[in-house]
């Protein structure tokens, strides 16, 4: 019985080599030839003369995936704290918003950004523009927000936090009562029974959210294009030239597509050291 | 806590609010109109790239979740040593970042395609009959492109209940006179229902929410709903796309709540019986 059920995953294994393992090895192929075919790291020295752009990717994904762990986990700590029902509905409002798509959610901050959009009429009404014209003598009608890199990254936080957030609650709230009684019983306080037995325990969670919110930020291209206005070139802004932009240049792309890989391939294996990565990614 | 919903819920609420505004601008309130809903329906490129959105979708899914079901049956019943390292290549669509997978499938179709061009034209020379020598991206590489996407998530869905399953249920079956068939229809098929049918919804949502994958497999001729929405942005600010996301938010919160009312119910029902 058992072996010849096991024929039954064949045309997906085929699948999986056509669709999966082949592709994956072109672009290997890609980023270590030259446009005429021969073998050349051409592709890599290039990259330097992007560096920016790398720095700028790694910068802005890095500042995003801090902004989140500081608020997604003092939330999940919060929410695991309450009763069942309303962790119920917070995790339902929590993941409702990513049922809409994404470009959606940052086009919404798109029009809320402008230099004449809502949060700027907002500061004015309140004040907040001639508080800020007063203390430091200038002279502004309204905040420059869209096209800036603070954009981009508000970006990231408001479409990836619940990457966050759900990682870290699903840890905490199944961490096991007994250990905080048995730290409190031998003599903890709060802070050190969070500090020594909650913090440790809820590590794993944490790594998760942090490589569910940095991998795709440090990849997105649509997000910096949308609230960056095209001039905070990211990584991804960089790939996808070269494939349907102006500077096409597949070989290059290809070599920035398998840094990218590496910097994924990185991001699980320091995530399966802590074990249980895996399942956390399955439970989105 | 308060304050995280506010920042979630605050900008759609906006978004939502200024779909119904008489004026262009999404910043200044015009008044109450329904203009954008009417413009929305007459958009032919939009209701052409819904269409297809929810034709691959609907497809890629049924495809995924019979094929990924077989896939996860197969797995279950490969030794250990073999299962481990397939498990790993159908982790990779799902760990690597959507535009590493985009780019890598459409840098295939396109040496592919180059391929069968200098293979067709050979072959047409034979007289045998005529191949199409020229294929490009369009409807089918994206169809292939989401089937590959959703697969994992079918399998990573089906895989616990079998492993849950009760294996001296597909014996006992057998003792009974079942031939291996009819045990497969009769006990697996039933065992690991409720893991099929939450594999095919999320690799529904997958479908009909992707973007990057989407953006780099369509080619020119075929374009999903969110890639006309994306085509939109890039040219300007337009309430069409806040009616768009109206639309989109109900039919969400619609389909939320006919889960969860259907959920709490058979919750309910579970318990009378267990009474």
């Amino acid at each position: 019985m058992k072996n010849k059920l096991s024929f039954f995953a064949f045309p997906y294994v085929v699948w999986m080599a056509l669709f999966v393992v082949a592709p994956i090895l072109m672009v290997v192929v890609y980023a270590f030839s030259s446009a005429d075919g021969g073998f050349t790291f051409e592709n890599f020295t290039r990259m330097g003369t992007y560096a920016v752009v790398f720095g700028r990717s790694f910068k802005l994904a890095t500042i995003a995936t801090v902004i989140c762990v500081a608020i997604g986990y003092p939330v999940s700590y919060m929410m695991a704290k309450e009763g069942l029902r309303f962790q119920r509905v917070a995790m339902v409002l929590i993941m409702l918003p990513m049922w809409m798509n994404f470009l959606l959610r940052t086009y919404s901050w798109m029009t809320l950004l402008e230099n004449n959009g809502l949060l700027n009429q907002l500061f004015q009404k309140i004040g907040i523009i001639a508080l800020y014209n007063s203390i430091f003598g200038t002279n502004l009608q309204f905040f420059r927000m869209i096209n800036t890199q603070g954009a981009v990254v508000l970006g990231m936080v408001y479409n990836y936090l619940p990457f966050m957030i759900l990682p870290i609650y699903s840890v905490i709230v199944k961490l096991d009562h007994s250990l905080l009684e048995a730290a409190r019983d031998l003599g903890a306080n709060s802070f050190h029974v969070f500090q020594r037995v909650i913090l440790p325990l809820s590590l794993p969670g944490v790594l998760s959210g942090i490589t569910m919110v940095f991998v795709p930020s440090v990849s997105t291209f649509a997000i910096s294009t949308m609230l960056g206005g095209g001039t905070e070139l990211l990584l991804g802004d960089l790939i996808e030239r070269q494939f349907l932009g102006g500077a096409y240049n597949p070989q290059l792309g290809a070599a920035i597509s398998l840094v990218m890989m590496i910097i994924v391939v990185i991001c699980m294996v320091v995530m399966n050291r802590f074990g249980e990565g895996e399942e956390q990614a399955v439970m989105l | 806590m308060a304050l995280v919903f506010l920042f979630l819920y605050a900008p759609i609420f906006v978004l939502i609010v200024f779909s119904f505004n008489a004026g262009t601008s999404s910043s200044v309130w015009k008044g109450f109109s329904l203009e954008w809903y009417g413009k929305l329906l007459s958009n032919r490129l939009i209701i052409q790239s819904l269409s297809t959105t929810l034709l691959v979708s609907f497809l890629a899914t049924v495809i995924a979740t019979i094929a990924g079901t077989f896939a996860a049956i197969g797995f279950f019943a490969m030794r250990r040593r073999v299962r481990e390292p397939l498990m790993t290549v159908n982790n990779i669509p799902m760990m690597n970042a959507d535009i590493v997978t985009g780019v890598s499938m459409c840098l295939f179709f396109v040496a592919f395609f180059n391929g069968w061009g200098a293979f067709a034209s050979w072959f047409n020379t034979l007289g045998l009959f005529q191949l199409p020598t020229r294929l490009t991206m369009g409807f089918g590489t994206l169809l292939i492109a989401h089937v590959t996407f959703n697969i994992p998530y079918v399998i990573l869905s089906v895989g616990p209940k079998l492993r849950q399953m009760d294996k001296n249920l597909v014996d006992a079956a057998q003792d009974l006179g079942c031939t291996w068939m009819q045990a497969f229809w009769k006990v697996i098929i039933p065992e690991i229902k409720p893991g099929i049918v939450s594999g095919a919804l999320t690799a529904f949502t997958m479908s009909i929410d992707d973007f990057i994958i989407s953006y780099f497999t369509a080619g020119s001729s075929a374009s999903t709903l969110a890639m006309t929405i994306y085509g939109m942005t890039k040219k300007r600010v337009s309430p069409q796309i806040n009616a768009i996301s109206t639309l989109l938010f109900v039919t969400v919160l619609t389909l939320l709540a006919i889960v969860n009312i259907r959920e709490a119910r058979q919750e309910k029902a579970a318990l009378r019986r267990r009474t």
